[in-house]
């Protein structure tokens, strides 16, 4: 069995799953958040209103709530579902209430693994798509919509179809002009995004055991992108230390089998990669940097789940430190903690000094909702992860993703850049 | 079920242009459907009558898991997307949430099928007609547990 086999078969009791049967696991964690959390409350008030009375949820200790997509909130209405969350925290006695302004807090994902909340051979569902995020902690990590959220809050189980897992060989050294980005938007690129629908990505090889766990976060979350179930890669050394500098929880980590079955193996050398982009409108669309010609930018964004956690911001400012920025250039690190240990290590003075505003963690712009929107045929270059039409702001605006690297290089030219040619 | 076709012809429609991020804020059912689409088609409410179809390419409802997607279509008046493919979590929403029935045709039926055919589908039967070309489709069948869920009105409502 795969890892992902394996873990599925622990949460539904099975000695051995296979791809395709249909199960109920037990889930070990659930997380909601600004957006799914008000969708919840809604089924819980019409179940109530049918005659269910919910007077507790299944664990209160397994879940955790995010206050991300509409903080600062928005309007009336945005800052209505932050009461409706606070009151359902309170109600059901959720402890681990991420509250913006109030200590740590920052975008869910993100939190997921800074925190900790989830550990190597969990089963972990959020209402979010990027859950799959977290997988790269060893877990099985999937999005849902906010009935299946309810549904778990519940019962704690849900049903799944075991996915098929296609494996993605890395091998080689990162060269330091790529990030883990590039190599995504290059594995999208030449599969489509819809090569994962209903399976498992898992990544391995050399280029990643030499990864740092930010950037394997940024391979699983875009799973998403090519519309897999869930990514995942085996805990190494590197994972146990991560999750160990920040919880005392025990866990047992979970390996897939030797004789493992893969509906397809696919292995890339990163080292013969280059910086590329995803060009409007979809994350398949793949340009490389240096052919694309001059495209001028007015805005540069360092923001979101994919591309604001510590190790982005860190090479983001490499590559502004001592240089002034030519388009509008807007950094949110993805979570408080990220933001004072950014801030702590001079990395916002970098920003600043160059001349970019810096704000505070929120999903924001990543979805088009508040926080720096675009205009008609504005063009962006930014570090998340989507870019369909009037994702980022109009609908006829245009973004292009690419690494935090590329982004910073653009930013201080003020055309889509490659960073080899900023030195 | 019977009733008219909208027939988009595309690949990959995301939940982005079928209720835009703004939007994401709204919970009231019918507030969400007078934005439904409108990333793709503005007009798209205006030209839905209560019951009616969507018609689509592969992985339908792709990118965020926002459940406001099936529950927007839902309450401008679509019974049911028929699509090449569906993205996953759209379709368990769908399905869990009994917003619309995600049916998967093939491509002879999707190529077939125009804009403001009328279509009556049948699930029990596994069948889709064609009552404007006089045809009729397969359509593939739901997995045991999907249909269990369907049967029941949700996941909420159903025990396993
Ligand atoms: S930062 Fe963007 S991709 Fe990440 S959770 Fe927020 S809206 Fe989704």
């Amino acid at each position: 069995m795969t890892i992902t086999e394996k873990i599925l078969a622990r949460a539904s009791g099975n000695d051995k799953v296979s791809s395709g049967d249909v199960i109920f696991a037990n889930v070990d964690k659930v997380m909601l958040h600004d957006v799914s959390g008000p969708g919840v409350m809604t089924i819980f008030n019409d179940l109530e209103k049918k005659g269910r009375k919910i007077e507790k949820i299944w664990d209160p200790s397994r879940v955790w709530v995010s206050e991300d997509h509409f903080v600062p909130s928005v309007d009336k209405l945005a800052a209505q579902n932050i009461v409706l969350v606070q009151n359902f925290v309170k109600k059901f006695g959720i402890e681990k209430h991420f509250k913006y302004g109030l200590g740590q807090y920052g975008i869910c994902h993100t939190l997921s693994h800074e925190e900790a909340l989830v550990l190597p051979g969990e089963v972990y569902v959020g209402g979010d798509s990027h859950t799959n995020t977290t997988g790269a902690i060893g877990a099985f990590a999937t999005g849902m919509g906010h009935t299946d959220v309810a549904y778990v809050l519940l019962n704690g189980k849900i049903w799944f179809r075991v996915p098929e897992t296609i494996l993605f060989k890395m091998e080689g050294n990162i060269p330091d002009y790529l990030m883990a980005k590039d190599v995504i938007l290059n594995i999208i690129a030449d599969h489509g995004t819809d090569i994962g629908n209903y399976k498992t990505i898992q990544f391995n090889g050399s280029a990643i055991s030499n990864m740092p766990m930010d950037e394997r976060f940024t391979l699983t979350n875009m799973t998403t992108e090519a519309g897999a179930k869930n990514g995942i890669i085996e805990p190494d050394q590197t994972t146990i230390d991560y999750v160990n500098e920040r919880s005392n929880a025990t866990f047992t980590p979970v390996f897939g089998d030797s004789d493992a079955e893969f509906t397809d193996v696919h292995t890339y050398d990163v080292e013969k990669m280059e910086p590329i982009v995803a060009k409007p409108f979809s994350p398949a669309n793949r340009a490389i940097v240096r052919e694309l010609g001059s495209i001028p930018i007015d805005k540069a964004y360092i923001g979101s789940c994919t591309g604001a956690k510590y190790t982005d911001l860190v090479e983001a400012a490499k590559i502004i430190k001592g240089n002034k920025v030519k388009a509008r250039t807007e950094v949110l690190p993805a979570a408080q903690s990220i933001y004072r240990r950014a801030l702590k290590d001079g990395l916002i003075s970098i920003f600043m000094d160059a001349g970019a505003v810096v704000g505070p963690p929120t999903c924001g712009a990543c979805c088009g909702a508040h926080m720096g929107v675009l205009a008609k045929d504005e063009v962006c270059v930014s570090t998340t992860n989507r870019n369909f039409p009037g994702r980022m702001g109009h609908i006829g605006s245009k973004t292009y993703l690419a690494s935090p690297k590329v982004v910073a290089a653009s930013a201080i030219t003020g055309v889509i850049t490659d960073p080899r040619d900023v030195r | 079920m019977k009733a008219i076709v909208h027939k988009y012809e595309m690949d990959n429609i995301d939940t982005d242009v079928i209720i835009p991020g703004p939007y994401l804020k709204i919970m009231d059912p019918d507030e969400l459907a007078k934005h439904a689409m409108e990333g793709l088609d503005k007009d798209f409410v205006g030209k839905v009558n209560r019951g009616d179809f969507v018609v689509a390419g592969e992985n339908f409802g792709c990118g965020s898991s926002r459940e406001h997607a099936p529950i927007a279509l839902k309450h401008a008046g679509i019974t049911a997307v028929l699509a090449l493919s569906f993205a996953r979590i759209f379709y368990r929403n769908s399905v869990d949430g009994a917003h619309l029935l995600p049916i998967e045709i093939d491509r002879d039926a999707y190529e077939n099928i125009s804009d403001k055919d009328q279509l009556e589908v049948d699930i029990n039967k596994g069948e889709v007609n064609n009552l404007t070309k006089n045809k009729i489709y397969k359509m593939k069948p739901f997995p045991e547990l999907i249909r269990k869920i369907i049967d029941v009105g949700g996941l909420l409502n159903y025990t396993p």
